[in-house]
């Protein structure tokens, strides 16, 4: 499947079901029980995807200075910092850690 | 009254839009980072349109994960939108076109803005200025991110892949605070652990989201 391929099929499924929830009555996809599904799933997902940016390479797991800056970036979290702010100082952490030589 | 509470949410609108807006610079420069190109990122932008999933392609291609994971993944993640669309239904009101463009609209952010609104006019209103100042700002500031991005050349020597992380993280962190998702995180993170040097690419996303599946129905059957 190509790159193309894969943004379409995933950008139309993704928006279809944004539009497919116009449809849906409301008494069945505001049942606080599928709520609470959908909201743990999300943690889930969220949570692998924290555990592959920040270790993985390939097919191996690797402590580098991203897991620094991701050590950085939730003690910013912690203390509220906003979305932009935590981003930018964990790129700042990771790329100062590779200049100075401490962490691959 | 009405008026005050009208202009409560357009500035509540602003102010997120212009959060959400900034932070599309770094998705721009990450999706070119992680091998797409300046349209392949744009499209995600104005189509797909919502930060986690388009943050999980970007996230998942840089690993060489299959376009049937990645597809799965996004589409897991934006569940939520359809959810939110049906709590909004009732805010967007008749009208097919209206629909339509509120459908394409309906994020986190504009429906945790419209959410926070106490006055009916004020909850449209939150809606519709947020759904649109973020997809105008969102699209803009993803453009200049993937022309930075392109710019920038070796994207871990500015800690770009770091930033693809913290942004996960930062995604995470609001859903975090209380012991029930704490645990499901937990478990998701372990069995990634696990599954990444035993799997092939995409695939250990889909064992974290089935595992984290499966803790949430048991505990809604010990629940009820």
């Amino acid at each position: 499947m190509t790159m193309w391929t894969t943004i379409i099929i995933a950008s139309a499924v993704v928006m279809g079901t944004k539009l497919l929830g116009y449809l849906v009555p409301a008494s069945v996809a505001s049942h606080p029980r599928i709520q609470r599904v959908s909201d743990l799933l999300t943690v889930a997902l969220l949570a692998s995807l924290v555990v592959t940016q920040t270790a993985g390479a390939g097919s191996a797991i690797v402590v580098d200075a991203r897991l620094i800056a991701v050590g950085v970036a939730a003690v910013l979290l912690r203390f509220r910092a906003p979305f932009i702010v935590v981003v930018l100082v964990a790129a700042g952490v990771a790329a100062l850690l590779r200049l100075v030589g401490w962490a691959a | 009254m009405t008026s005050a509470a009208v202009r409560s949410a357009v500035s509540m609108s602003l102010g997120v839009a212009a959060a959400v807006s900034l932070y599309g610079i770094s998705f721009g420069a990450l999706a070119v980072a992680s091998g797409l190109d300046f349209w392949q990122t744009q499209v995600l932008s104005l189509f797909m349109f919502s930060g986690g999933s388009q943050f999980a392609v970007i996230g998942l291609a840089a690993a060489g994960a299959p376009g049937p994971s990645i597809i799965t993944a996004a589409g897991l993640l934006g569940i939520r939108n359809g959810l939110y669309a049906v709590r909004m239904s009732a805010v967007v009101g008749p009208g097919f076109l209206k629909r339509l463009v509120a459908g394409q609209w309906t994020i986190d952010e504009s429906t945790a803005v419209s959410i926070a609104q106490t006055d009916p006019k004020a909850e449209r209103v939150g809606f519709w200025l947020t759904g649109a100042a973020i997809y105008v700002g969102w699209n803009s500031m993803t453009a200049l991110g993937a022309v930075i991005g392109n710019a920038l050349g070796d994207p871990k020597a500015w800690g770009l892949d770091a930033a693809a992380a913290a942004a996960f993280v930062a995604l995470l962190w609001p859903r975090i605070q209380a012991r029930q998702p704490i645990a499901i995180a937990a478990v998701a993170a372990v069995v990634t652990i696990i599954a990444v040097p035993t799997t092939p690419a995409g695939v250990p996303i889909l064992i974290a989201a089935a595992a984290g599946l499966l803790m949430a129905l048991f505990s809604e059957r010990s629940r009820a």
